[in-house]
Order: structure tokens, then C-alpha cells, then sequence
């Protein structure tokens, strides 16, 4: 599978430049590699041809939200937010880590993360 | 006039399944939509460190009853196409068939609720009951009426008898006639037309920036289609998009009747054209690399993202399933609309909230 690299300096100047091309959001895909690091995959649709771009960052520091630039976005940050907890700044509708998860304190851990690391935030409220 | 907020699910009756929307309005008119989910979240992803490459195929067909056949095509292509097996013709064209008939009878299981999202109680009976004929093919070709689970890597482990190809066709000559005869309630009827005409309107431009997929899609004048990948055997059947330009529910709805008759097209090619042959190829080995695959499902495009590292874990299965792609579309079109027409547009994006969770 071929991909592009991408940084979370770029991220957004790249997604503009794609919106403008045409290209249309299809979703992100999150990986866990260590202890310590994560890896997402960003995919971009045009005529039926698909592009990736990846990044790797590290579990405890935010990123960047796409959902500025592609709404759809919002809804996969959250995703990713609840099972890896990365948390994304500027989401255009930010769950703050309940999607699927409920607003207790009692959850510690990342679900998807073999290695789960504490949240760092409480939970804000969805609404 | 004060702003009120009328929680929405996730018990609803015109809801199948559990979703969540906080619906602000005022007066009747429906200002903003927030859409709340974990109601049926299982975490399926995560088991594929849990159950081997192969014991996943029944996994992911548990992902969503209505599509289980799709799913589990789609995981199966992703890990051909790691381990370099090739499936057999025959086992192409029968995917086409199951995978169709499924298409079949999501649309008529659709079609129905939509009906009776607005009332109209005899269309979603009559719909109903022409599905039935699809769920017996399912039974007689497949041994089970929903999960078909004919899929394995490498092709299909079911075959289809020329007696059985023959009793098919005579079936979906039913169905058909059948549906046909809806077609004038479903394209004229002043009741349908009340409820649908003009609600919940996705132009072009939005329907593809907010991602939409499938039916949604091109009930907005897209053309895109995943069977134009030409996966399988669609490289060798005649297939164009079923594509409307209005967008809105009844677009949306028109869409997914003709996708109907277009499907028992695609059966009725495809068991023409059946190559004689095996059904699928022993494969040996473990998957390794990473593969992304696109299939078009009931509800539209569905992605596979498969990490595998040799062993018979994989290290990653993400599903993009198409209702997650139709959830920011559906809270785009809900303000501006009416509260009392909230349930249907909800419906046509034929919400699949299993597949959404996962």
C-alpha cells in the first residue's frame, strides 16, 4: 500500500489543498506501534482512485482536527479520541472521549491500545 | 421564540436501532442536530488480536446482519490480495450473486421501514413480503436466511446447482413483477411525495464534501459507485450507477427502488455468464503487509484497512463502514427541516447503527 507522509504542521494545508483538488474525505485509521507511538492514516477519495497519507506521533501529545477543513472528519477524531485517546484540537464537534465510551472516571485506559494510557483530561460535557 | 431540546432515541419507533439525536428546535423547526452513540458498540475491530485471520470472517459478518455477505467479501479480498491468491471465476461470479441478492433484500428491508416511517403500513407489508422470496434463496442456496457466511479466503464454500441457478431466476422473476407493481406508489403516490419531496436536501456540493456515501450519494447526481472498482466479476456485467439529481429523501428512496431492479439485473448476468470451474483455491500461509479494500455495500462504499505481520493474528482491522460516512450528512440535513419529519429523514440514509458501532 502506498502512502505520502504527512506532519501535524501540514496536515491542514494539505487538506485544503486536496478539498480544492476535488478530493473527497474518506476516513483515518488509527495504529498503534509501541508503547509510546501511534500511527494514522488518512485517506483521500477522487474518481474512484484512493491516496493515504500517514503520520506517526507519539500517545500523549494532541493533533491537529482535519474537521475544520472536511466536517465529516469530526466524527472518526472522536472515534480515535475514545479508543487510542488522542485527543484533537479545534474538532468542530468535540464529544470529548464519550462517543462510545461513558463520562466515567473510572475508565483509565485507551480500549484499542495494547499499552492503555491514562486520559489526561476529565471528560467535558458532549453538548 | 426560546430554543427547546427534544431528545431523539435511542428507543424510537421508527428506529431498528439504537442512536442518539439531540434535536434543538424552535417551534417545530429543527435548528441543530448532535447525534450520540454507544448504545451497541462491541468492539469487533479489537478481536482480530483474538481470533485468527480466518475465524475473523465470522466476525466481521456479524458486523451487520443486512450486509454480513458484503463484509465478509470485503475482509476476504483484502487478505487475498496480501497472501497473492487469485479466486477462481466461478467463485467471483457466485460472490456476485450473493452479494447482490443481499443488495436485494437490504433495499426491500429498507424500503419497507421507510414506508412506514411515514404511515403508509401496507407498502412496508407488501415490501416485506417480496422479501421473503430473497431470504429463501438465501436459505436454499446458503442454509441460513440473513447470514449467509458462504465467504472463505480464497473464494466461496457453497456452489450453486444449474437446477438451483434455474429456480433463482424463476424466483427473482417474482420479485420483479412484484416490485414493479410498487413502483407507481413509490414514484407518484401523493402520500410518499408529502412526506419526501424536498426534505432533507443534499445538493452535489455537500453531499460530497460531508463525505456521503452510497445511495445518499447519488441521490445527489454522483455517479460513484464501488462495483465500478470492477471487483469480482463486475469487470464482465454490465453496471452503471444508478445516479438521481434532486437530493432529498425521495431521491434517496427512488434511488435505492431502482438499485432493486438493477440487482436482480446483475443475478440474472451473472448466472448467465457462469464459468464452470472451482469455487475457491486452498490458500497456505499467513497474510503479511497492509491493504486498504473498497467494496460497495447496501448502504454504500465500505473500507477495509488490514495490517497483517505474518502470524495468524492480524495487527490491525479497521472498518469504515458506510453509515459512519452518512452520519455528518444526515446532521447537515436535519436544520431547517420539521420536527415531525425527522424520523424519515433519519431513515433515508438508511441508517445502519451495528455497522456504525462496530
Amino acid at each position: 500500500m502506498q502512502s505520502l507522509e504527512i506532519t501535524k504542521e501540514t496536515l491542514r494545508q494539505e487538506g485544503e489543498r486536496l478539498k480544492a483538488e476535488g478530493f473527497r474525505f474518506v476516513t483515518i485509521t488509527c495504529l498503534e506501534l509501541d508503547e509510546t507511538s501511534l500511527e494514522l492514516i488518512y485517506h483521500f477519495d477522487k474518481d474512484l482512485e484512493i491516496i493515504h497519507y500517514r503520520m506517526q506521533i507519539p500517545k500523549d501529545a494532541p493533533m491537529p482536527s482535519l474537521s475544520p477543513v472536511f466536517f465529516a472528519a469530526f466524527l472518526v477524531e472522536n472515534e480515535i479520541y475514545d479508543q487510542f485517546g488522542i485527543k484533537f484540537d479545534d474538532l468542530v464537534l468535540d464529544f470529548g472521549g464519550t462517543l462510545y465510551l461513558d463520562d466515567d472516571d473510572d475508565i483509565t485506559a485507551t480500549p484499542f491500545c495494547k499499552f492503555g494510557v491514562k486520559r489526561a483530561d476529565t471528560v467535558p460535557d458532549a453538548e | 421564540m426560546s430554543k427547546t431540546i427534544v431528545p431523539f432515541g435511542p428507543q424510537h419507533p421508527v428506529l431498528p436501532e439504537p442512536i442518539h439525536l439531540s434535536l434543538t428546535v424552535e417551534d417545530e423547526v429543527v435548528k441543530e442536530a448532535v447525534p450520540a452513540f454507544g448504545y451497541v458498540h462491541r468492539g469487533l475491530e479489537k478481536l482480530a488480536e483474538k481470533r485468527d485471520f480466518h475465524q475473523m470472517i465470522q466476525v466481521v459478518e456479524r458486523v451487520c446482519g443486512i450486509c454480513s455477505m458484503i463484509h465478509a467479501m470485503c475482509y476476504c479480498q483484502g487478505l487475498e490480495h496480501l497472501m497473492k491468491v487469485e479466486v477462481p471465476r466461478r467463485g467471483q461470479f457466485l460472490r456476485v450473486i450473493w452479494s447482490e441478492l443481499h443488495r436485494i433484500h437490504s433495499h426491500l428491508l429498507w424500503l419497507g421501514l421507510y414506508a412506514d416511517a411515514f404511515g403508509f403500513e401496507s407498502v412496508f407489508m407488501q415490501f416485506w413480503k417480496i422479501r421473503e422470496r430473497i431470504m429463501d434463496i438465501n436459505e436454499a442456496t446458503a442454509g441460513n436466511r440473513v447470514i449467509v457466511s458462504v465467504n472463505q479466503v480464497g473464494g466461496v464454500r457453497r456452489d450453486l446447482s444449474p437446477s438451483k441457478c434455474d429456480w433463482i431466476l424463476d424466483e427473482l422473476n417474482h420479485v420483479e413483477k412484484e416490485v414493479k407493481a410498487l413502483e407507481s406508489t413509490m414514484s407518484n403516490n401523493y402520500t410518499v411525495k408529502k412526506r419526501t419531496v424536498g426534505k432533507g436536501i443534499l445538493t452535489r456540493e455537500m453531499a460530497y464534501e460531508l463525505g456521503a456515501a452510497g445511495p445518499t450519494l447519488r441521490a445527489s447526481g454522483i455517479a460513484q459507485d464501488m462495483r465500478q472498482l470492477q471487483y469480482e466479476a463486475f469487470d464482465e456485467l454490465d453496471f452503471e450507477p444508478v445516479v438521481e439529481t434532486d437530493g432529498d429523501a425521495f431521491a434517496r428512496g427512488l434511488v435505492r427502488f431502482k438499485e432493486t431492479i438493477q440487482s436482480i439485473d446483475l443475478v440474472r448476468q451473472a448466472i448467465a455468464r457462469l464459468p464452470q470451474g472451482d469455487t475457491f483455491v486452498k490458500v497456505k500461509g499467513k497474510p503479511e503487509g497492509e491493504v486498504v479494500q473498497r467494496v460497495e455495500q447496501p448502504r454504500g462504499e465500505c473500507l477495509y484497512y488490514i495490517k497483517a505481520n505474518g502470524t495468524k493474528f492480524l495487527d490491525r482491522l479497521r472498518i469504515r463502514t458506510p453509515t459512519f460516512a452518512n452520519i455528518p450528512p444526515l446532521a447537515a440535513m436535519l436544520p431547517g427541516m420539521e420536527l415531525a419529519d425527522v424520523p424519515v429523514l433519519i431513515l433515508s440514509i438508511d441508517p445502519c447503527i451495528s455497522c456504525t458501532e462496530r
